[in-house]
């Protein structure tokens, strides 16, 4: 099954590559010409995300390089070493929503310290591999559009990240 | 929301600094978050370029029409509000395939052609997040990922006796995200379209 899937996640890019001009040279489309003026949006769409993402990161920077982030680590552990919450990954956790860098970073480092195969190498490998950037998404691409006010996304978006660190953490505990 | 969050963050963030007495880094660090924001902007732009490239043609050769017709019984309960052959539903198809896939790098040049046809659809408030808007960023966060390849390529580097041994649980925790994600966005809709916000 793993095979197959990653033989699939290889090719997928090239496949896409060689069959889409090629159809559409079949079917009459100019496909150079059209390229081209699909591709002149490019520069536009990512300078327009410029200021969004610096809002977000200098916000997030500032937030952990002050020791802000550590402080409310502390503040949660006690309570989490309630539950059986490991309070090794928390800084993983609360990062993962807002830097997708900074988690990996984390990541990097939890796995370093405590070995890739050890139960926190593992979970904060499974957390990193199934959650998503949920405020760098939202900034992106609410930002390139210029939405201002996002409603619900906010809470959905991080209902489902919760759910998947929750998640994580039982199956972890069920698998390793 | 956003607002008051980034308003903590900031705020927080600074207090803190000032009462560890390292208040210097503050400059630092909102510069270096600015850097990162512009750096990770400029260098989207080749993909985002290249991208739109192959979706123009997609579009041209009728592939994206076509791969939206194939799923259309999920998302015409997804996504209600989108009309049958509009575009939107075609990038929606090819960002949640490519998220799917671990192509990263590929699904966010997709999502923001996805949310720029969205934005068409949304004319009467161009500055509010539509329901679509809402549900495709809930799917998009939460989105099942099979090959979390950059957590395998660190483990492996870090010596893992068995590095993909983590796919199984990934799955299970994203199925479990999305799953969530999907009922607490139609919950929500209903209640914030019930108040008229």
């Amino acid at each position: 099954m793993f095979t197959i899937i990653s033989e699939l996640s290889r090719w997928a890019i090239p496949v896409v590559l060689l069959v889409v001009p090629l159809i559409a040279f079949i079917r009459g489309v100019k496909v150079f010409e059209t390229f081209v003026e699909g591709a002149e949006q490019g520069f536009a769409t990512a300078i327009k995300i410029i200021p969004f993402l610096v809002a977000m990161l200098v916000a997030i920077s500032v937030f952990r390089a002050s020791g802000a982030m550590d402080i409310m680590v502390s503040c949660f552990s006690p309570v989490l070493n309630i539950i059986g919450f490991p309070t090794e990954i928390l800084p993983h956790a609360i990062m993962r929503p807002l830097s997708g860098g900074a988690a990996l970073g984390i990541a990097t480092d939890t796995i370093k310290t405590y070995g890739p195969d050890s139960f926190i190498g593992r979970l904060v490998s499974t957390m990193q591999g199934s959650s998503d950037t949920t405020f760098y998404v939202l900034t992106l691409y609410f930002g390139s559009v210029g939405i201002k006010k996002y409603r619900y996304a906010i809470i959905s978006g991080l209902a489902a990240d919760l759910t998947t660190l929750a998640a994580s953490i039982l199956i972890c505990k069920i698998m390793f | 929301m956003v607002n008051i969050i980034w308003l903590i963050m900031i705020t927080l963030g600074i207090i803190v600094a000032g009462l560890n007495g390292n208040i210097e880094v503050v400059t630092k660090a909102a510069l270096d978050g600015a850097q990162a924001g512009v750096t990770t902007s400029l260098n989207l732009i080749a993909i985002i370029t290249f991208w739109l490239g192959i979706m123009k043609l997609a579009e041209a050769a009728g592939l994206v029409r076509a791969l939206a017709y194939l799923v259309r019984p999920l998302t015409r309960f997804l996504f209600p509000s989108i009309p049958r052959e509009h575009p939107a539903m075609g990038a929606i198809v090819m960002n949640l395939s490519a998220n799917i896939l671990g192509l990263g790098n590929a699904s966010t040049p997709m999502g923001l052609i996805a949310m720029q046809e969205l934005q068409k659809l949304n004319r009467h408030r161009p500055d509010t997040a539509s329901d679509a808007m809402c549900t495709f960023l809930a799917l998009n966060t939460s989105c099942i990922t099979l090959i979390p390849t950059t957590i395998i390529g660190i483990r492996l580097l870090y010596g893992s006796a068995n590095p993909t041994e983590i796919v199984g649980t990934t799955i299970f925790a994203t199925a479990c995200g999305m799953t969530v994600a999907i009922m607490v966005d139609r919950m929500l809709r209903y209640i914030y379209n019930r108040r008229g916000r």
